[in-house]
């Protein structure tokens, strides 16, 4: 089915379909009314590499307890803004960030604030699963509550029962809790990062394209799972995958590169509105694939 | 629900009693890791400082000129010098084609399997303490002709340069692009000339690298000397059938003497001697290190 | 690998016979290796042989050293290579390991270059060079302070207490630890670096401070290779022979205390060798070689297999 795509000024057309309809789509959900925690408001937001600019003034706010998706083409930054919000590009030296942060009001770049503190709220998954190959299943879902001192074996037993659970592992593992981390296959060993970052009991759940590495149908079970988390967290996602972006999204946010090689933002929306009806030329040329 | 076992709210993200103690643990850890860095610094200070001070005012022209080591009369290193350069030449000339080969052999020819095996022989070998080599050299060049003697000396040196020089090779032949091998041999450049002109010459300058390092080292080594060369107080030259002195065993001799004057001596001998393994290795790092850096 | 391109290629008609020989060349020279090691070995049972004839295993464990009564036995060497060694690796290892850690994870990069360099520096130094030092400087240095000290508080435990001469058992292990200490470390930061960044990562990103990245990521994945670095230290110290000959005091026995004069089998076989008579006592000096060089050999495999375990890592490169 071919559709058409009529040029037209961007402040006034009619909807047009710019894919073709793709039952997955939900409406929008309404805010959570409980939704006290785990907002994060983004304003101005600059990142620096030494002196190179990588990611331009980003302004956008990230709802509570609904899944946010950051999308556009490689290179544009959307992974290095990802890590803004947990302060882990701090990790590489000479990197600078200009502009703010904040977690439920408070500035997560406020000198008083520290950055191991924050990541226990602000958990992260990433693209390879990297669970902890010396660990067994146990000691991996378990590792963010050791740092914390807390050794009581119930209370992590609990924990642990809870988070794997939550990650849809726990049938999957239950009877081999004592085995390495990595005896697990690529799908259950991103599930079980999962449970890792959900053990702590964080408010926000960031993902740097947390199904790229795995099969079809692993990555089905990632985004299952996704679905049933945003009830209890915030997520945010970085994907290159723009089905799943559509499929799983509450409100997208589409980053380019600008010609300066910084990557900005060019719109955020709800996802609906994203891919059905973009206020901006260029969203619409990469939503509906004209440009990789 | 996400966030209630939380303290909503300032110092939920500024930190906790137990996070301080993280922190301050944090900060403990790392200069207990920063000393350890300068624990290990500080023997390198005291030894080039002390033996730089006692070394020089050792030095003199008796030292380097005069041979003879009688008792707290005098005398100098020169025999030793005059036997280092040669015992550790001959060393070379004998290790390095060894050396070399084996090292092409292994990058080259050698299949997977026995390549490992080789390279692994070569790392157990540079594991072998050195006056073991001494030994081994004793039982089959000095012993049945009942003589010690400097050439000896010189292969126990060659058998600890040869899987220095060994491995160098391998390495830097293991850098050289497969494409430049293709290009002459497509030439229809012949595999030996291939090996020889092009890749060896491409990695020579590494290669000599390798052998200067190795140079440094059996310069300075004293237990494989001591039942092969044996040390002299006489001035050896081209003798090779004969003992020779070596710095390393001058200034071991001279250490053991309970005269001030031969103590001086070997300070000023071990300032020599440190002062070319040094130059050596400062050369053949900052070289490396800089063509690395390209 | 580049062999399969050159074997195929060599059907130049006149280059053959070069080539033939070239290749054989280079294999007799790299075989040249591997036979010195097996020669190495077999030289030294061969003519330590009288030896093992004469007493048997019992040399390992024979106490006496008398070459006038024709009795020899290896134990006061074996126990003072083992004691220096220990003390080298008890004092090596922490420092090392932490160094380590240091010039990989927390140094800056324009810190850690220049430290690494002077670290390998002070492994080129040749062994009599930091022996001589050792005599004059270090030796009395630590008779009058950390020697001293040791005996005020700790006299009073037996092995730790009796006269302190400088020269002896303690001032061996200490040089034998300034000896070691670039190994371990060289190794130990090697491995260190190998471990994924993603590893790293994964534990900044459950919150945690740098050290905890480090103690609870970073090392328990490095560790067997650290470990392999500690015993290629260890035996490092095993052989070390001019440094510890000219600090250990060249005393036959058992020592008393740890600062008591002793001996290790290679600053025995430096001393005594050139003096012994042939025959059974150059025999049995040979012997002491042999056990020395199976224990050295046998750290180095079982090190060499730990650390390329880490180096070449799960999964492949």
């Amino acid at each position: 089915m071919t559709t058409e795509l009529r040029p037209a000024p961007s402040t006034d057309r009619p909807p047009v379909p710019v894919m073709p309809p793709a039952p997955a789509l939900a409406p929008a959900r309404p805010e959570p009314e409980d939704a006290t925690t785990g907002r994060i408001e983004i304003e101005a937001l600059n990142v620096y590499y030494g002196a190179f600019r990588a990611v331009r003034d980003i302004s956008m706010t990230v709802k509570p307890h609904a899944i946010t998706a950051i999308i556009g083409p490689s290179g544009c930054g959307k992974s290095t803004f990802l890590r803004t919000l947990n302060r882990m590009h701090e990790l590489i030296p000479q990197t600078r960030v200009e502009g703010s942060v904040r977690l439920d009001g408070e500035d997560v770049y406020d000198p008083s604030v520290d950055p191991v503190a924050l990541r226990r709220v602000v958990g992260m998954v990433f693209q390879r699963p990297n669970p902890f190959p010396t660990m067994s299943i146990y000691d991996n879902v378990v590792a963010g509550l050791r740092l914390t001192g807390r050794h009581r074996a119930a209370e992590l037993d609990e924990v642990m029962e809870r988070s794997l659970r939550r990650a849809a592992l726990w049938d999957e593992v239950k009877d081999k809790l004592k085995s390495s981390g990595v005896s697990l296959s690529g799908g259950q060993q991103q599930r079980l990062c999962i449970a890792r970052a959900l053990a702590v009991d964080p408010e926000v759940i960031l993902m740097d394209e947390p199904a790229s590495a795995l099969d079809p149908i692993a990555t089905l079970r990632i985004e299952e799972l996704m679905a049933e988390l945003r009830t209890n967290y915030t997520i945010v996602i970085v994907t290159h995958n723009m089905q799943q972006a559509s499929r799983i999204s509450d409100y997208t946010a589409f980053f380019t590169m600008g010609p300066d090689r910084s990557g900005y933002l060019v719109e955020m929306d709800s996802t609906v509105q994203i891919f059905t009806n973009p206020k901006q030329q260029l969203t619409e040329d990469y939503v509906s694939g004209r440009f990789g | 629900m996400a966030g209630a076992t939380q303290a909503i709210g300032a110092g939920r993200l500024t930190g906790t009693r137990a996070a301080s103690r993280r922190t301050r643990t944090d900060q403990l850890m790392r200069s207990v890791a920063a000393l350890a860095a300068i624990a290990c610094v500080v023997p390198l200070a005291a030894v080039l400082v002390f033996v730089t001070l006692n070394g020089i005012s050792a030095l003199n022209v008796d030292l380097l000129t005069k041979a003879s080591r009688a008792q707290g009369i005098g005398g100098g290193a020169f025999a030793a010098i005059l036997g280092t350069v040669q015992m550790v030449g001959l060393a070379t000339i004998i290790a390095v084609p060894f050396g070399v080969l084996a090292g092409v052999y292994v990058n080259e020819f050698a299949s997977r399997r026995s390549g490992r095996a080789i390279r692994f022989a070569a790392d157990v070998l540079v594991g072998v303490p050195s006056i073991l080599i001494g030994v081994f050299v004793f039982t089959f060049l000095v012993l049945p002709f009942k003589q010690y003697n400097a050439f000896a000396g010189s292969v126990a040196l060659a058998v600890i340069m040869l899987p220095v020089i060994m491995r160098t090779t391998e390495e830097i032949l293991k850098l050289v692009p497969v494409s430049l091998r293709e290009a002459s041999l497509a030439l229809g450049i012949p595999t030996w000339r291939t090996v020889l002109s092009v890749v060896l010459r491409t990695g020579l300058p590494g290669i000599l690298t390798g052998i200067m390092l190795a140079v440094a080292r059996a310069a300075g080594e004293t237990a494989p000397l001591l039942f092969t060369a044996l040390g002299s107080q006489l001035v050896n030259v081209g003798g090779f059938n004969k003992p020779m002195d070596a710095l390393p065993l001058f200034i071991y001799v001279n250490a053991r003497q309970p005269f001030e004057l031969q103590n001086q001596q070997a300070w000023g001998a071990a300032f020599l001697l440190l002062l070319f393994v040094l130059v050596v290795n400062i050369l053949v790092r900052t070289r490396t290190a800089g063509r690395r850096a390209q | 690998m580049t062999h399969i391109t050159l074997s195929a290629r060599s059907w130049q008609g006149s280059g053959r016979l070069a080539d033939i020989t070239f290749r054989g060349s280079s294999r007799i020279a790299a075989s040249a290796l591997v036979a010195l090691l097996i020669l190495i070995g077999v030289l030294l049972f061969a003519t330590s042989r009288l030896t093992w004839e004469t007493f048997g295993l019992s040399f390992v464990t024979g106490q006496t050293w008398d070459p006038v009564a024709g009795v020899f036995g290896a134990l006061p060497f074996l126990v003072g290579t083992i004691l220096a060694a220990s003390i080298a690796v008890i004092f090596a290892a922490p420092i090392g390991i932490f160094t380590a850690i240091y010039l990989s994870e927390l140094a800056p990069r324009r810190l850690a270059t220049p430290l690494t360099f002077m670290i390998e520096l002070l492994a080129a130094i040749p062994s009599v060079v930091i022996g001589l030092w050792g005599v004059f400087i270090l030796a009395p240095f630590l008779r009058l302070t950390v020697e001293a000290w040791i005996v005020s508080v700790f006299g009073w435990i037996p092995f730790l207490g009796g006269p302190t001469y400088g020269i002896g058992l303690f001032s061996a292990g200490v040089i034998l630890t300034i000896m070691i200490l670039p190994t371990i470390v060289t190794i130990s930061r090697e491995v260190i670096q190998a471990v994924p960044g993603s590893q790293r990562e994964a534990m900044f990103a459950l919150g945690a401070t740098r050290w905890e990245v480090i103690r609870r990521a970073v090392i328990p994945f490095a560790r067997s290779g650290i470990i392999g670095a500690v015993i290629l230290g260890l035996g490092r110290a095993l052989g070390e022979t001019m440094a510890v000959t000219m600090v250990i005091g060249n005393k036959d026995a058992i020592p008393a205390s740890l600062f008591d004069q002793t001996q290790t089998i290679a600053s025995k076989i430096a001393t005594s060798f050139s003096e012994a008579s042939v025959g059974i006592e150059t025999s049995s000096l040979i012997a002491l070689g042999l056990v020395l060089l199976v224990l050295t050999i046998i750290m180095n495999v079982v090190a060499r297999l730990l650390v390329w375990r880490v180096a070449e890592p799960v999964g492949g490169r």
